[in-house]
């Protein structure tokens, strides 16, 4: 009799779970719950749409070079004015967003693959290959960051395309160590014996049961990680190393800008404007999300 | 804590090891080789072929790392081909402003950083900690570079309070003792001078600064409001002591072990920023001489820097560590 109460308790328990877990609103749910993933997200939406539309939305070519409007300060024909060859800076800012958006979502993506990846080998397998994982990330994280990233790009020669490989690249250990840790404390757990227990494959495991109860992280990760790699490119552009003349990408306009700061103030701060507002969303939308799925760390 | 030190000390070799690894590999694969690059694209080949063979370049991979390594523990980091000097007194002359200019930007950051955080956890949810916050989601996502360039067109070119680049006034000399600006100028009592340098170090502070800044803002805030919550501080309280008391000699205390690593971390991530922040402000540091040289091929001065940089920031961390454990008794390496 007391293991048919125990059993029925149980059931009891189990349909209390089940009821609770389908109570829990879905993840998109708490994401319109969340002030900071609502306005981060409708930031970056706006940002997106006007990088997808930058064509029919910007009221001029923004290559184009008219040397009878050079150095034109905001007005109603160009509201944010005109850069040293005469070419609309709003232009240039509308069509910046899609190198913005590309080099943030390009960057994060070779990062995230590679580090996953990385991550998840070494934590999984452990031994040797987890010694050559960590030693691998230490070296890469000795370096200051922007130096590794301008040898890459010496390596592979000036560009915008190589200045976001070279992003790409120095952040990869960031998610090495983040899914190597996560990996560590997973790999012990019941559902992980289990299937091994029943003979899935390690690569299986890996990706199909490890790698899911990784993304919370990951996702948080990922979203911070692209405004940092937009600032880092821009940053490159503004060394030289990166989009080259006469790209409208706003780390090249900033510097074009430098030279007349006294004199034209415009050229450089509305460019630097638009960074810093793709950013914000991008990390507000990461705090917001960092709220849902990690709500231990809610309001920090 | 001895062994652990020693154990950490033992384990930055193979880091160190890495870290050669990947400058001589990436020098390497870099396109035009040392002895093309100091005679030039037009030098008949014979002379270059007596030059490979002289510089060791026709020589197998795994000895010319072995001669690396063995020239770069004596100190010999090749020769700069732009100013022909050694590779190593390039980056040993511009190495002080920058340690000094990360200092300062440290310095502005905590002096800003933690009481702005710590008043912002003290009156959480009210307008300073909304507005705080804001300011340090604004501070963390501004470019150094941009910032740097709004400073210095609003403060210095519109205003007129700072000099807007450079390290010294016009026809100023200072003869170099430590490298660091301000020290050397106090050290032989030239306050002119040591005026001079700390104006044109302001700026660039702040520039470098802002980030750290907001940092260790949001940091503070979060661990002060996790130390207010926690039973000795009620102790504290009850035991009838006063308001200041506990939250200097208890809340803040602990609050600062965590913020003393990042502190750390910002200083290895300050060389980085380093980079964006002398290239805007004209500064003859280590970050401006590392993108010159990059520009200019000068792959000499460019190995030295990384490797140098690459040292400071291991030993910074490893620096960190002590300090973390000497701060907070309850840690135990074993």
């Amino acid at each position: 009799m007391p293991n048919a109460e125990s059993a029925s308790a149980n059931r009891a328990t189990r349909s209390l779970e089940v009821r609770a877990v389908a109570k829990q609103p879905s993840l998109f749910r708490r994401l319109l719950r969340s002030r900071s993933a609502v306005i981060g997200g409708i930031l970056i939406l706006a940002i997106s749409l006007v990088a997808v539309f930058a064509s029919m939305i910007a009221p001029y070519d923004p290559i184009k070079q008219s040397f009878k409007d050079q150095l034109q300060p905001p007005s109603l024909s160009h509201p944010l004015g005109t850069d040293e060859f005469g070419r609309d800076i709003l232009s240039r800012i509308i069509h910046g967003a899609r190198w913005a958006l590309l080099a943030g979502i390009l960057a994060d993506s070779i990062a995230l693959i590679l580090g996953v990846t990385i991550g998840l080998i070494g934590g999984f397998y452990g031994g040797r290959v987890d010694v050559v994982v960590v030693w691998l990330t230490d070296v890469m994280l000795a370096f200051p960051y922007l130096l590794l990233a301008m040898i890459v790009v010496s390596i592979f020669g000036p560009g915008i395309r190589n200045a976001m490989i070279a992003i790409g690249i120095v952040y990869t250990p960031q998610y090495a160590r983040l899914v190597r840790g996560t990996v560590l404390s997973l790999k012990e757990k019941e559902f992980i014996e289990a299937a091994r227990c029943i003979g899935v494959s390690p690569f299986r495991i890996m990706f199909r049961h490890i790698l899911p109860n990784c993304l919370a992280p990951i996702i948080v990760m990922a979203t911070l990680a692209i405004g940092w790699a937009i600032v880092q490119t821009a940053g490159l552009s503004f060394l030289g190393l990166g989009a080259q003349h006469p790209t409208p990408e706003w780390g090249a306009m900033l510097s074009g800008g430098r030279n007349y700061m006294l004199s034209a103030w415009w050229i450089a701060t509305f460019p630097g404007l638009a960074i810093v507002v793709t950013v914000i969303g991008f990390n507000i939308l990461g705090d917001g999300l960092r709220d849902v799925l990690d709500p231990y760390l809610r309001g920090r | 804590m001895r062994r652990y030190f020693i154990r950490r000390i033992f384990q930055m070799i193979p880091v160190l090891i890495g870290v050669s690894i990947f400058v001589f590999v990436g020098m390497h694969i870099i396109p035009g080789d040392v002895a093309t690059l100091l005679l030039g694209d037009k030098a008949n080949p014979e002379s270059l072929a007596r030059l490979q063979h002289e510089l060791g370049l026709d020589q197998p991979v795994y000895v010319q790392y072995y001669r690396f390594v063995s020239k770069v523990m004596k100190g010999d980091f090749g020769i700069s081909l732009r100013t022909r000097q050694p590779a190593w007194r390039e980056v040993w002359w511009a190495l002080p402003l920058t340690v000094e200019l990360s200092l300062l930007s440290i310095l502005v950051a905590v002096v800003v950083g933690i009481p702005v955080g710590m008043w912002a956890a003290l009156r959480q949810y009210s307008m300073f900690d909304s507005l705080s916050m804001v300011a340090v989601l604004v501070g963390v996502s501004m470019p150094i570079f941009w910032t740097g360039l709004i400073l210095m067109m609003v403060l210095g070119g519109r205003l007129h309070w700072f000099p807007i680049g450079g390290i010294l006034d016009e026809g100023m000399t200072l003869q170099r003792i430590t490298g660091l600006y301000t020290l050397d100028a106090l050290l032989q009592g030239d306050l002119k001078v040591f005026n001079s340098a700390l104006k044109h170090l302001v700026l660039p502070s702040i520039a470098l600064g802002s980030i750290p800044m907001a940092t260790m803002a949001r940091m503070t805030r979060s661990t002060m409001l996790e130390v207010l919550r926690q039973d000795y501080v009620r102790t504290a309280r009850s035991k009838g002591l006063a308001e200041r008391v506990v939250m200097i000699r208890h809340a803040l205390r602990n609050t600062l072990i965590p913020v003393v690593t990042v502190i750390g971390l910002q200083l290895g991530l300050l060389l980085s920023g380093a980079v964006l922040t002398e290239t805007v402000f004209a500064l003859p540091g280590l970050g401006r001489l590392a993108i010159t040289s990059i520009l200019a091929r000068d792959y000499a001065v460019v190995q030295a820097a990384v490797l140098i940089s690459a040292l400071m920031i291991v030993v910074i961390n490893l620096a960190v560590d002590m300090l973390y454990a000497y701060l907070d008794p309850r840690i135990h390496y074993t």
